[in-house]
């Protein structure tokens, strides 16, 4: 093992039990270690953004090949930044309009068709008894039309309608329950890999010291 | 102050010691759980598995570091399964933190299976706005990458040499932390068909099952749980089925604070109104 890994494998351990230190209460520590995090993260992200749009899609473009038609995208761009300026801040309504009709236009059809008409389709099922599968299709079916009775606000929620309301906030709840049940697992293995990483840590840095 | 009460002011700190523990435990003791298989996990690996050596696949590897500890085993193991069969290899990375993060896997499988770039498989690296980036592949990859990562235009790679969009790979995999998913649902399977399948986050995993139940995409990954069951599958590494014991502990502790938790509420609640 390099002297680089064990520094570099240390430094993380260091922030890692910074940003735990949270757990106790707020501290110079933690909050060294979150402005580091985000400071480090926008600085990536604004070269990778750089070398992989700006300079591929404007500067290469115009420079090397004379294609100036690409400087107009560029132009709308930079029109954005005119909202830090109280006075000139309407310029950037123009790029944002331009933005916001591409990509509805691109997005409508394709969410209506994917989020929408595939997702009733999906819960146009047969319903039968010859198998458990039917009564799972009535169960989704049931499920749906109960959801969506919860949110129905026109009809007071009395008699069947507020059972079917009822049992829609019951059916929520339950897929409430297992996306918290899964949001725990999520968390639960954040927390298990950092103390995996400790483990490995430590028998990094034995092996180095003692070769152990 | 009685002891229900005192149950319901106990300081979140004890919570966070008790889980700390629950999970140091397993660490230093390890020990292994069954891991039961999916049909949603087992259709990917069948998938994966009915490719014949020199089928291309896509693997969108769309997730940051800070999701690491749940998805990458599963980009690890599919991308293993995959050159252990001599399937090529299409990668992407759109998130934008992620393609320093994927290089580094990328190449440490492909060392350990000699495979080369170019003729194995072929990084594409990332490009910004991913849906459109995901729309413009479905007309020709080279639309938002002339060049693979390493700067080498795909012309000149072997393996894309007949390669143009979708209709040249036998499906997609994405690996995702975030809305990528969404794109790749919408614009990948929506406008151009793509076969889909997904390994995303635990806390996504509830969202996109009525895809799963809709046949937008046919197969799906959650969390860590995803990973343990595609590594026990495939059996291409054991990170995530190590950490299934972590995960077992920490789940019997969280259940038994709720349990004490709605007891001390109850009871307190039963008390106040005495």
């Amino acid at each position: 093992m390099d002297l680089g890994t064990i520094i570099w494998n240390t430094i993380a351990l260091f922030l890692t039990v910074c940003i735990f230190s949270f757990l106790y209460k707020d501290n110079p520590f933690y909050k060294f270690a979150e402005h580091l995090v985000v400071g480090v993260s926008a600085g990536y992200f604004a070269i990778i953004l750089f070398y992989n749009g700006f300079v591929p899609k404007v500067w290469i473009p115009v420079t090397t090949r004379g294609e100036w038609w690409y400087l107009l995208p560029a132009i709308l761009g930079v029109m954005t930044w005119t909202r830090f300026s109280k006075k000139w801040a309407w310029i950037s309504r123009f790029s944002i309009a331009f933005y916001m009709g591409i990509a509805v236009g691109v997005a409508l059809p394709l969410e209506m068709q994917q989020r929408v008409v595939k997702q009733l389709h999906a819960t146009m099922l047969p319903v039968h008894f010859m198998d458990i599968q039917g009564f799972w299709n009535l169960l989704i079916i049931l499920g749906v039309l109960c959801g969506l009775v919860y949110f129905f606000f026109s009809v007071e929620h009395k008699g069947a309608v507020g059972g079917a309301a009822r049992l829609g906030i019951w059916i929520l709840m339950i897929g409430f329950g297992a996306g918290f049940g899964l949001t725990v697992m999520g968390r639960i293995s954040l927390l298990a890999d950092r103390i995996q990483f400790m483990r490995e840590w430590y028998l990094m840095v034995t092996q180095a010291l003692w070769g152990a | 102050m009685d002891f229900y009460n005192r149950l319901m002011n106990l300081d979140r700190r004890w919570v966070y010691l008790v889980v700390g523990i629950a999970v140091i435990i397993p660490v230093l003791n390890p020990f292994r759980v069954p891991v039961f298989v999916t049909q949603e996990v087992r259709s990917i690996y069948d998938f994966v598995e009915s490719l014949e050596p020199g089928d291309i696949m896509f693997l969108a590897i769309d997730y940051d570091p800070q999701a690491m500890a749940e998805v990458h085993p599963m980009a690890r193991a599919i991308m293993r399964q995959c050159f252990a069969k001599d399937v090529k290899l299409i990668i992407s990375a759109l998130s934008q933190n992620g393609p320093g993060m994927a290089e580094q896997l990328i190449s440490e499988v492909a060392r350990e299976f000699g495979k080369k770039s170019g003729i194995d498989y072929c990084y594409l690296g990332y490009k910004p706005y991913f849906g459109l980036v995901i729309l413009a592949m479905g007309q020709n990859f080279r639309i938002p990458f002339p060049e693979d990562y390493y700067g080498v235009p795909l012309d000149s790679l072997p393996m894309m040499r007949d390669v143009r969009n979708y209709d040249d790979v036998k499906g997609v995999v994405d690996i995702s932390s975030g809305n990528i998913t969404d794109a790749w649902i919408i614009y990948g399977n929506g406008r151009y068909d793509v076969k889909l399948a997904i390994g995303v986050t635990g806390v996504m995993t509830a969202n996109y099952y009525p895809y799963l139940a809709s046949g937008q995409i046919f197969g799906l990954m959650g969390g860590l749980k995803g990973a343990s069951e595609y590594e026990a599958l495939s059996k291409q590494g054991d990170r995530a089925i190590k950490m299934m014991s972590i995960q077992t502990t920490a789940h019997i502790v969280i259940v038994l604070f709720i349990v004490a938790g709605n007891i001390g509420y109850f009871m307190s609640r039963k008390k106040n109104k005495k």
